[in-house]
């Protein structure tokens, strides 16, 4: 496995200058992830438009490969249905973990993450903004606090 | 295997320098590529590799000598006895115990510690005691108090260290008051390398009648350790650290505090004779050994501990510090890296961060290298945490580390760079 295969030119751009990165204020939820093998620690507010991401910023510090795991995640789910985000997380889970597997052929830039699926250490760090955003969509639907 | 057996099988004759390429060759795994590259292995903190006399000495054991230990009067029991208890006398000339009524053999550090927070622990703290620690604890010597102080309502307090990775004295004395009844600190830090002024500590928390505890884990395999010029009341260790197998360490214990404590684990082994009613505990050390011990691991421990006396614990120590030496001086020599923990006293120990690159991603391009080291919080979150850290890269060398590793690594952190721009 080649080193280039992990650190792709999208990955090392999307690190260096991470796409959507901050905080939205106010926001329709806002979710925590933290990686306790590597420290990682990822900050997602996200502004909801019916069932669709109106809007979404992360920030945090992590690896390479978990940073721009959390860019390219951001600029493929803006816009995006609930359902479409389902899907799509589906799939970039299959790529994540299926070393040599096919990829669903829709993922676009996300198809820069493949090569993570041969540093089976490493998987958890392109995962880690995804399960934050999971955990930021289920507080968004929960219903209001009367509190 | 005696020392004699071991000193004449040693790659180092006595006499010659330090030939760190003949100790290499005792390990086998070091032989072995990684990747494509040749194994540079500078995660020796976290694990060190066994070699052959270790290997050895077990396929020995398996072999030709294993049964339960302290029951069968056939042969093999008494041999396996012989063997295990051979070990136990080894520890102690290695610790430079007094008696091996003093050596409890436990899993690891961890369990050196969990066993005397739960025995000696429980019964000597309540409500507003306190257990003094340093920033600088691996979580090991840290969490177990933190249970033993929720379990008896005392507190945990920590001595603050200096930015370069030492420990602020001043501060420490400080703290140390009438509320104190325990210190259990590192003798050597495995995040950065510090070594702990040890005999200044133990001298200070005695003159107040203030028992010490000291996490050894990573002091065993590159100091000379003697417990009793240390005059520690309590000493842990790990086999795996020190060349031996995973699974066995070591609890000293001085022997008149090991006595007034009780067994912390109840089963066979560690009875003389038991009724439904009640038991009577076994002598020492063995009252805090129960069930079948780990037998194979404390012959390996053994081997390990006569091979490192073989190699001359004063030369391995020499050869590490230089490997140090060298090893911070060509890391600082690169652009924008940062040796994190700079103490005058260090062992082999180097940990770093580069600008612009995260630790994690550090150790996969490493790793391509074949060269492995270690990346994260090094289970020393508090530490990280007074730096700012996150996470840092760690490399630690052992006797088999030679120059040559060290230009290796300088090679693969030039890449990382050039890589990561």
């Amino acid at each position: 496995m080649e080193l280039k295969e992990l650190y792709r030119d999208v990955i090392l751009d999307h690190n260096r200058s991470p796409r959507n990165f901050g905080r939205l204020d106010p926001a329709d939820a806002h979710s925590a992830g933290h990686n306790p093998l590597c420290g990682d620690k990822l900050n997602l507010t996200l502004r909801m438009q019916g069932d669709r991401i109106e809007d979404l910023r992360f920030e945090g510090q992590g690896c390479a490969i978990s940073t721009a795991s959390a860019s390219l995640m951001t600029e493929a789910v803006k816009g995006r249905s609930l359902e479409e985000i389902a899907r799509l997380y589906e799939a970039v889970h299959a790529l994540l973990t299926a070393p040599g597997g096919a990829a669903a052929p829709d993922l676009g830039k996300l198809m820069a993450l493949a090569g993570v699926a041969e540093y089976p250490a490493r998987v958890k760090c392109a995962t880690l903004c995804w399960h934050t955003l999971n955990a930021a969509l289920e507080r968004a639907q929960a219903p209001v606090s009367t509190e | 295997m005696s020392v004699k057996a071991a000193a004449a099988r040693s790659a180092v004759p006595a006499g010659q320098a330090f030939d760190a390429a003949r100790v290499r060759a005792d390990f086998p795994i070091l032989a072995r590529e990684v990747n494509g590259k040749p194994l540079v292995y500078l995660d020796s903190a976290a694990s060190s590799q066994r070699p052959l006399a270790v290997l050895r000495a077990v396929e020995h054991y398996e072999t030709r000598l294993h049964a339960n230990v302290h029951r069968g009067v056939h042969s093999l029991s008494q041999w396996a006895t012989a063997a295990y208890e051979g070990a136990r006398e080894t520890v102690r000339r290695f610790i430079n115990a007094r008696s091996v009524r003093e050596i409890v053999f436990v899993r690891g550090t961890t369990e050196a510690i969990n066993l005397v927070a739960n025995s000696w622990g429980r019964g000597h703290l309540q409500a507003g005691d306190e257990i003094l620690i340093t920033y600088l604890e691996h979580h090991a010597n840290i969490v177990p108090w933190q249970m033993l102080c929720a379990a008896t309502g005392a507190r945990l307090v920590a001595a603050p260290v200096k930015p370069d990775g030492e420990l602020d004295l001043e501060s420490f004395r400080a703290m140390l008051s009438t509320r104190t009844r325990l210190v259990a600190v590192a003798h050597v830090s495995n995040a950065l390398g510090t070594v702990l002024p040890v005999q200044e500590i133990v001298h200070l928390a005695h003159a107040r009648g203030i028992p010490v505890l000291l996490d050894g884990a990573q002091a065993i395999a590159h100091q000379a350790v003697d417990v009793q010029s240390l005059d520690c009341d309590f000493y842990a260790f790990s086999g795996h650290k020190v060349y031996g197998p995973t699974g066995i360490g070591v609890l000293y214990a001085r022997e008149s505090l090991l006595a007034a404590m009780p067994p912390w684990q109840g089963g066979g082994d560690m009875i003389l004779s038991v009724s439904i009613q009640q038991s009577t505990y076994n002598e020492l050390p063995w009252r805090f050994e129960a069930g079948t011990p780990n037998i194979s691991g404390a012959v390996g421990l053994g081997a390990a501990l006569e091979y490192l006396e073989s190699l001359g614990r004063e030369a391995v120590a020499a050869h590490e510090h230089a490997l140090l030496l060298l090893a911070s001086e060509r890391l600082a020599s690169l652009p924008r890296l940062k040796l994190i923990g700079t103490a005058s006293d260090k062992a082999a120990v180097v940990s770093f961060t580069m600008d612009g690159v995260h630790p994690h991603d550090i150790g996969t391009i490493l790793d391509s290298e074949g060269i492995a080291i270690r990346t994260g919080h090094h289970c020393a979150m508090p530490i990280m945490e007074f730096y700012g850290l996150a996470a840092t890269a760690r490399a630690s060398f052992g006797c088999y580390n030679s120059a040559e590793d060290v230009e290796r690594l300088l090679e693969g952190l030039t890449k990382v760079r050039k890589l990561f721009g």
